[in-house]
């Protein structure tokens, strides 16, 4: 029996190929269909906040709806290695702002 | 109470127009007045596949801009009197199709029509958004092959946020699968997914499959909607869908293997 598998490798229909990966893509599609709409002005709002206090590049941030069993998890990485702090004299007159600013390396 | 029905699929070339056409020609045998819409504005081609290409005077867009009104756009078909096309533009100008121009030419529609088949262009944009938003039922028009399937699935997703249905917290549009271009030989070789795969992955109502048939071609060479052509599988299996849609109940057809007819095979009749 084993020899004839190997003679004559058992061959798969590529329908069956075919439902298997639309299964799996369309799994993951809808996951991110039903992502509410807040997510993108989030993420930008937020890159805006952490920007005042240090300089940041638009993929230092990312924003993720997950969940983990019945809770649902809004997850936000900041990056912050590499990044510059602004200096007082560039952000004039937010004099309160200054001693707020973390330190560039806070990771 | 009039129905807006929109004939969609997200992906191009899996049979929108040869649906709309088919299903608007059903449902006037049915004895319904019905008008079929092209929405695709800029690639007007229902009018070619309705046989009425000669006649367009004025299109949708000129009513919508109140250049002309309704009656003098709508073209009755010369094979049934319950029919009517409704043709679009050849303009570029994608945005002609204001939302609030479609919406009152729609309402004007409904005054004289039983079913409004709107058939949506290909993709996502502003012309395919504009069909289905007003819509009170969708015909998801999908080919067994991942693409159309993937591109489907989209569509429905749209149908459930987008529509005005959805905005406005009313019941949702009622959604419908018809399979196009099925080939039950290919499907029982294992080359093509079977109704029940696309059914199970989709899961909406199945409304029915229209075997692959040369006389699909043969009609819109011809400009006469396939369901008029009693003779071709395809043109029954669209009359079946049209009852199944109006409520009734009917086995389907055309997704066995055929066995081959001596006689069929003797005169070539697909």
């Amino acid at each position: 029996m084993r020899l004839l598998n190997f003679l004559f490798p058992p061959h798969r229909h590529s329908a069956a190929i075919a439902k298997e990966r639309l299964k799996i893509v369309l799994a993951h599609e809808r996951a991110g269909r039903h992502a509410p709409d807040f997510l993108p002005k989030l993420q930008k709002e937020l890159i805006e906040v952490v920007a005042r206090y240090v300089e940041i590049r638009e993929d230092m941030i990312r924003v993720n709806l997950g969940k983990s069993g019945e809770t649902s998890l809004l997850e936000i990485n900041i990056e912050l290695d590499g990044a510059k702090p602004l200096s007082a004299v560039l952000r004039g007159g937010l004099a309160g702002a200054a001693t707020a600013a973390p330190p560039a390396k806070s990771g | 109470m009039a129905k807006v029905v929109v004939i969609t699929s997200g992906k191009g070339g899996v049979g929108k127009t040869t649906t709309a056409a088919a299903f608007a020609a059903g449902l006037a045998l049915r004895g319904h007045k019905t008008v079929v819409i092209d929405f695709d504005v800029g690639l007007r081609n229902l009018d070619l596949i309705m046989g009425c290409e000669r006649r367009v005077v004025f299109d949708f867009i000129n009513v919508i801009n109140g250049d002309a009104i309704l009656n003098q756009a709508l073209i009755k078909d010369k094979r049934n009197d319950n029919l009517y096309i409704f043709p679009t533009s050849q303009t570029r100008d994608k945005d002609a199709l204001k939302r609030e121009g479609v919406d009152r030419v729609l309402e004007e529609l409904k005054q004289q029509f039983d079913y409004i088949i709107c058939d949506s262009p290909a993709g996502i944009e502003h012309g395919a958004i504009t069909a289905l938003y007003f819509a009170d039922s969708a015909i998801i028009v999908t080919n067994p092959e991942v693409s159309s399937v993937r591109d489907s699935d989209r569509i429905i997703g749209i149908l459930a946020s987008r529509s005005r249905r959805a905005e406005r917290n009313e019941p949702p549009v009622e959604l419908n699968l018809l399979l196009t271009r099925y080939d039950p030989v290919r499907v029982s070789k294992g080359e093509m997914l079977t109704v029940e795969d696309v059914k199970e992955i989709l899961s909406i109502p199945l409304l029915g499959v229209i075997p692959e048939s040369e006389s699909v071609l043969r009609a819109s060479n011809t400009g006469t909607p396939v369901a008029f052509d009693p003779e071709s599988s395809a043109g029954r299996a669209y009359l079946d869908a049209v009852a199944r849609f109006l409520g009734e109940t009917r086995e389907m057809r055309f997704v066995k293997p055929e066995r081959r007819n001596f006689l069929r095979v003797l005169f070539g009749r697909a």
